[in-house]
């Protein structure tokens, strides 16, 4: 149920919608997750459209908060490194296989870097997910300094001439300061060989507003360039990613839609919002 | 806009208390504000409105009834306390334990709420507490949950039943049922279940945790949930509820700064008790949930009360007893008592969660924030660098062996000196005040150390709240109370 459906056709033929109406409106984005200061700015714009053609014009107001950054993954001449970052639980380690897998169906060569040294066998969850995909992944010892392991593989490849490197890094809570700092010295010390072209933060689609902390304080730390929202496939709309397009201007890239290493792709605003407006 | 729950209602609390007399309509604007604060922190708008209304129709029966000159705005603050505790639990509920062991116990949840790392603390309590716990492996879906759930088994001491190599491998429900014949022969009497991560829609997994219920009849299933989930936590919840049934809750990622909100509605919607709280990625930060401190917490009033208790754990009682018989023999406190304290504090935890839990502290939160916690470790290391004997007269620490410490804590020799100067200072001041009062704040902040952490032991008058309130109570008019009793 989009959530549009119902409040398009009783604002059709009409030039203003009941108030009741408007709460429901109200509702239907809060739920959704967009949060308090999205869900006010597009009820406000919402309120001056006419009724003829409301349709278009939701779709117009929505489309106004997106991003209009580029969505594709940035590809360079020489080897294209990918930090990827989050809190915990969010789904960055299957995100960077998921991630890989898809590289690697359109002809991309790619490499692993497992820098999540600190979560207990997080290392040899990416090595399964390597075999089952057929990508190399380069690690240390568990417990190893993250960024020395990210500037390895990041020296590794750039022999190799890869495509790709993807670094998993452990995920850390954004309030963490120690965490954060150590987060940016894996890609400072990454950057001594390669520059990180793309730090994608992994958003879980069942996030609240802590979200847009999250997206924040990543930026601040590693100046986030696009958002992987995971877990689409289940009742959550992930309507707090939205809300970060909106407030900070960082482009979602990919969703992710469950367990396989298929399930997994590029972010369509235009099918996502459609899909909000109208089935 | 990103601030916590707390800080938002502090702030609207703070300009209720500024006018002279309420009026309706401030009530109604201090509720528009709550309403704003209260959604920012996810807390389900099912929950928030109706929530609001009660909080509205009580404020304004009170008003009429409160002289003037009474504290209006402590009145309401308190019909809103009172609300959150309410709806948090009223009372908190411990495990239920089987006549027949093993209790067994089942954790269920979505993916990534913490259900592995939470398996091993809910383990590591309960075997702290002599309790012979196993913990099981029936997350045979997620790549090397299987090998995380040994590592997290191996570090907390406690083993784990693991017969599949997971990954996709193996029959969870035989696991879980297999895992109790195997307690049961080897006489364990709590079986920790930890199963795959699965979302509410999914039928066919959800059918897969009611396999393994129907197994195992567990004594307890704990839905675990993200401290961080948004408005999705109710229908998640009731999906969970629906499917595989659960009987208590458990916060995980507390130690983030999204805090309150789920825990708000999914208590109120489900009606199940929150059981624990987990807020760290130690195995040990780990506690019981207390609706009160927890409601207290959301109202910026801090968490005096789980302080405390941290402390109690830390400081262990033959170790302050020597130290206080010590003092009453007239030594001197010496840098090796200064040393076991630091230990102690370290055991606390992180400084900066510490002093989190500090009422008000909310208004220092940047500063709390930033606190170096290896300013602990440092001076640790420039003590640790000692010998015997200077650990107990620092005036025989000639240049030559303050070099030689400086050396050994790679430190500079000013760090050593500003440590002797502050500690000799500190000692004077603690041979004039032997007897009461608590570590003076001057000393203390000069180790690094915030003021009236050490009063603990000394029967600390003049520490911080840590050492002075036992107070449990939330309720700030009851505490005040407490307080003036």
């Amino acid at each position: 149920m989009g959530i549009f459906s119902k409040f398009v056709s009783k604002l059709k033929g009409q030039s203003t919608a009941d108030p009741l109406d408007w709460q429901e409106l109200e509702s239907e984005l809060l739920g959704a997750d967009l949060g308090p200061t999205l869900t006010s700015q597009i009820i406000q714009s919402a309120k001056l459209i006419k009724g003829d053609d409301a349709l278009a014009s939701l779709t117009q107001i929505l489309n106004s908060h997106l991003s209009t950054k580029a969505r594709e993954l940035a590809n360079n001449e020489a080897v294209t490194a990918v930090m990827v970052v989050g809190v915990n639980g969010t789904g960055k380690t299957t995100s960077v296989a998921k991630l890989a897998a898809h590289l690697k169906s359109s002809g991309n060569s790619v490499v692993l870097a497992a820098a999540d040294t600190f979560r207990a066998a997080a290392v040899d969850q990416l090595q399964t997910w390597g075999n089952r995909i057929g990508v190399e992944v380069i690690s240390g010892k568990d417990g190893a300094e993250p960024a020395s392991v990210a500037f390895d593989a990041a020296t590794r490849v750039k022999d190799l001439q890869t495509d790709y490197l993807l670094i998993d890094t452990a995920g850390r809570l954004h309030n963490k300061n120690d965490l954060m700092a150590e987060l940016e010295k894996v890609k400072r010390v990454v950057e001594k060989s390669l520059a990180v072209s793309e730090v994608l933060l992994v958003i879980d689609a069942t996030t609240g507003q802590n979200g847009i902390a999250q997206a924040k304080i990543f930026t601040e730390a590693v100046k986030v360039t696009g958002l992987i929202v995971t877990k689409l496939d289940g009742t959550a709309r992930g309507g707090v990613a939205l809300a970060i397009e909106s407030a900070l201007d960082i482009p979602i890239k990919f969703i992710g839609t469950g367990e396989s290493d298929r399930d997994f792709a590029e972010f369509e605003p235009k099918a996502y919002l459609s899909g909000l407006i109208s089935d | 806009m990103f601030d916590s729950l707390s800080s938002k209602l502090t702030g609207a609390f703070a300009s209720l208390r500024s006018r002279g007399k309420i009026t309706s309509s401030d009530i109604d604007s201090t509720c528009s504000e709550i309403r704003a604060a209260l959604l920012e922190s996810d807390v389900a708008l099912s929950v928030v409105e109706p929530f609001i209304e009660t909080i509205r129709t009580k404020s304004l029966a009170a008003l009429p009834t409160l002289q003037s000159g009474t504290n209006q705005a402590q009145a309401i603050f308190e019909i809103v306390n009172t609300e959150l505790v309410e709806i948090l639990g009223g009372a908190a509920r411990r495990i239920r334990f089987a006549k027949n062991p093993p209790t067994v116990i089942m954790l269920a949840g979505l993916q990534g709420a913490g259900k592995t790392t939470l398996a091993g603390k809910l383990a590591k309590f309960y075997a702290d507490q002599g309790n012979t716990p196993l913990l099981v492996a029936s997350d045979l879906q997620r790549p090397n949950a299987v090998n995380q759930l040994q590592v997290v088994g191996e570090s907390v001491g406690v083993p784990v039943f693991a017969p599949e190599p997971g990954n996709g491998v193996g029959n969870p429900v035989k696991v879980a049922e297999q895992s109790l014949a195997y307690a049961k022969t080897k006489l364990y009497n709590m079986v920790i279940v930890d199963t795959a991560g699965r979302l509410g829609v999914d039928a066919e997994l959800m059918q897969q945790a009611i396999d393994i219920r129907t197994a195992i009849k567990p004594d307890e299933i704990l839905f675990v949930v993200d401290a961080m989930i948004g408005q999705d936590a109710v229908k998640t919840a009731k999906a969970f509820e629906d499917g595989v049934g659960f009987d208590g809750v458990v916060l995980t990622k507390l130690d983030g700064d999204a805090r309150g909100g789920a825990a708000l509605s999914i208590a109120k919607l489900t009606g199940k008790p929150i059981m624990f709280s987990s807020n760290g990625e130690k195995l040990s930060d780990f506690d019981i949930f207390y609706p009160e401190r927890m409601a207290s917490r959301i109202l910026g009033m801090g968490d005096v009360a789980t302080l405390a208790e941290q402390a109690k754990k830390a400081f262990d009682g033959d170790a302050s007893a020597k130290l206080e018989e010590k003092f009453a023999r007239g030594d001197d406190f010496t840098l090796e008592d200064f040393l076991e304290q630091l230990e102690a504090m370290s055991k606390m935890g992180s400084m900066s969660k510490l002093l989190g839990m500090l009422p008000g502290a909310g208004a220092m939160k940047k500063q709390i924030e930033n606190f170096d916690e290896s300013e602990i470790v440092r001076t640790k290391s420039i003590v640790q660098s000692m010998t015997p004997l200077e650990r107990q007269d620092p005036k025989v620490l000639n240049g030559s062996r303050r070099a030689r410490i400086a050396l050994g804590a790679g430190r500079k020799v000013q760090d050593v000196n500003t440590l002797v100067d502050k500690f000799t200072a500190a000692q004077k001041m603690m041979r004039q005040m032997r007897k009461g009062g608590g570590m003076p704040p001057a000393m203390a902040q000069g180790m690094g150390i915030p003021a009236g952490m050490g009063g603990q032991q000394f029967g600390g008058q003049k520490g911080l709240p840590p050492a002075k309130k036992k107070s449990k109570s939330g309720n700030p008019a009851k505490r005040a109370a407490e307080e003036r009793g």
